[in-house]
């Protein structure tokens, strides 16, 4: 029974209830038909969402106000990059795969820049970033549908005994990036910077230049995230990441995390893309139409957010 | 003055300069859009006549509206995400109800408001993050938009088309309108005593607290604003477009929050100023497409140049307040 309840005292479980609970809705509905089907596609679905949403949750935990708001047109700029470097051969999926990460984590940086240089709020700063991305995405993609090369379209949706490769890949990249939070010097940094960074900047971080590296890290992931999309999806277009804005920041925020910082939490963010992707699932196989899906969505975030509560003010 | 010992005389100066500089910070959005009405003369010096601003400055309305909106809720260090879809669910009612069933309308409307205020109290009970919730409220305006209108279409009510299409004499009505904004919101957040609580509430929460002052009520109150000014920006843009659809407000968002930041608002401590939040609307109304039509250059890069213009100001201010210290 103890082991029962330290495990009800994570944070993270309550994201993988509620993807078990719609799952469960969703099955009895259809009488048991698809029910492994359903999981399979989540999986596949989910990983998108798993990667932004740990590069999300990495610069929200620096604390207040962190947020990449530049998320959707990196996504969209980099799905384009890679598309267009991989042009359609085989021989150049991994050329186009670090294009798209180095077009990203580029992004990422101009977006510390915008920070540092103008000592704006992250919010402004990846915002007008995120303006200017799109024009360069939309100029740049002007009539570009470039399929992946069929390689890189069958890889990113590659099952084995019905998981999908992507979404192994994927559980290993965020024990990584756990382990990367909970034992490196990096990610206990960023930890730190999150709960009190000018304690932080006294105890002797190198506060500028973690927060650069998150920042590049989240772009990096949008860029990476966007070529996979692109590959999965068969083709880049300007609108592919719109979705991944909210989806980013309530994956985080569902799976645990903490807005005010200092509190991060990575299998939530397992949990959280799950149950997003599942609710939606149980929509469709409902068969609602879709405004009573949007809505449905939206009651359903601002519900959960609602019962997880936010964090006591500290004063 | 006489008496003032000569010690402090060479204190005057630097003293004397920075009040400049924050009088050029004050300024700031004033000259961002006289510099583009420059650039806008300078290349078609056409434009600059009664009618040339009624065609630029078409959409100005409604956008000064909606940064209007958002400033209420930045000056409660608050962000409102959601207000571009409500402005499009707006727009919808507008061109349905309203015109086919005016006391359903009404009451829709109003009742979003009510909505808009339940959101700010549950904010405020629970110490939710706003950007979450209202990101989780774009989805459900944007849904009951859709529900409303699934198709674009609808007819505005004839009484907002002929207010939106009012042509006063030598003064063209979106700049009438835009002073008219600018000079009532002025007055209510800058000259009231209650003005300066709502301001206070993103100033210091805690001493407004031990003040005696309900923070629930506040923040009640500028998100019921922020609803109450959505609504007027969805009534304006379906009194100029004549129709609706469900994503006519979605760029919204976006161009209300540059467009409170571009007139001198700040994230933190409740510092907004109704007047430039309505100039920063109208210089990104002038520089999105007017100008960029004029410079030639594609509307693939219209977008972009809001972006710009946002870091080009930002630039412009951290190098001023840089002599403010």
């Amino acid at each position: 029974m103890t082991s029962v309840r330290t495990l009800l005292e994570k944070p993270w479980i309550w994201s993988f209830v509620g993807a078990l609970v719609v799952w469960l809705a969703t099955i009895a509905f259809t009488g048991g038909y698809g029910a492994g089907g359903m999981v399979t596609a989540a999986l596949s679905l989910a990983v998108f969402t798993v990667i932004v949403g740990v590069g999300q949750m990495f610069v929200i935990t620096l604390g207040p106000g962190n947020v990449d708001l530049s998320l959707p047109a990196n996504i969209g700029l980099a799905s384009a990059v890679a598309m267009k470097v991989m042009g359609g051969s085989d021989a150049m999926i991994v050329v186009g795969l670090l294009a798209a990460l180095a077009c990203g984590a580029a992004i990422g940086a101009i977006n510390y820049l915008l920070i540092w240089a103008l000592r704006i709020p992250p919010i402004i700063a990846t915002l007008s970033a995120s303006f200017i991305i799109q024009s360069v995405d939309i100029s740049y993609g002007r009539g570009l549908q470039i399929k992946p090369p069929p390689g890189f379209a069958d890889f990113t949706n590659w099952q084995v005994l019905g998981i999908p490769v992507l979404a192994m890949l994927t559980v290993v990249f965020t024990i990584g990036a756990a382990l990367a939070l909970q034992r490196m010097i990096y990610g206990r940094s960023v930890l730190a910077i999150g709960q009190n960074i000018r304690a932080a900047w006294l105890a002797g971080v190198h506060v500028g230049r973690i927060r650069f590296l998150t920042y590049t890290l989240c772009g990096a992931l949008g860029g990476i995230d966007g070529a996979l999309l692109a590959g999965y999806f068969r083709g880049a277009n300007v609108d592919i990441g719109n979705e991944y804005l909210l989806a980013s920041i309530a994956v985080v925020v569902i799976g645990g995390t903490s807005v005010a910082g200092g509190k991060a939490n990575v299998p939530g963010v397992w949990g959280a893309g799950l149950f997003l992707v599942l609710l939606l699932t149980m929509l469709n196989t409902f068969g609602v139409s879709a405004g009573v899906r949007l809505v449905l969505t939206g009651l359903i975030i601002v519900g959960v957010i609602t019962a997880a509560g936010g964090e006591k003010a500290v004063r | 003055m006489t008496a003032i010992a000569p010690g402090t005389v060479p204190k005057a100066s630097p003293r004397g300069s920075a009040a400049r500089a924050r009088m050029l910070r004050g300024l700031l959005p004033a000259l961002s859009l006289a510099l583009v009405l420059i650039a806008i003369a300078w290349l078609n010096p056409r434009a600059i006549s009664y009618f040339g601003f009624n065609l630029m400055l078409n959409l100005a309305i409604p956008i000064a509206l909606a940064t209007i909106a958002q400033m209420f809720v930045i000056a409660g260090n608050e962000l409102d995400l959601s207000i571009g879809t409500f402005v499009g669910f707006v727009g919808c009612v507008t061109a349905t109800w309203l015109r086919d069933a005016p006391l359903i309308g009404i009451l829709v409307l109003i009742g979003s408001i009510g909505v808009y205020a339940l959101l700010g109290a549950l904010i405020h009970l629970r110490n939710l993050p706003s950007i979450v919730v209202t990101l989780g409220m774009s989805f459900v305006w944007q849904g009951l938009a859709i529900l409303v209108l699934p198709k674009p279409g609808g007819k505005a009510p004839d009484w907002l088309l002929s207010i939106m299409s009012f042509k006063p004499p030598y003064v063209p009505f979106p700049i009438l309108a835009a002073l008219l904004i600018a000079a009532v919101v002025h007055f209510g957040l800058m000259r009231t005593s209650y003005g300066v609580i709502l301001r206070g509430s993103g100033g210091n929460a805690a001493a407004l607290r031990r003040a005696g002052w309900s923070l629930l009520k506040t923040k009640i109150v500028l998100f019921a604003l922020t609803g109450l000014f959505g609504v007027l920006s969805g009534m304006a843009l379906i009194g100029i477009t004549t129709s609706a659809d469900a994503n006519i407000g979605n760029g919204y968002t976006l161009l209300s929050i540059a467009g409170v930041i571009l007139g001198g608002g700040e994230f933190v401590g409740g510092r907004v100023s109704p007047i430039g939040a309505v100039l920063g609307a109208l210089t990104l109304a002038l520089a999105a497409s007017p100008l960029l039509t004029f410079m030639h250059i594609p509307p693939d890069w219209q977008v972009a140049a809001n972006g710009a213009i946002l870091i080009i100001v930002l630039a412009a201010r951290v190098l001023i307040s840089r002599r403010e210290r």
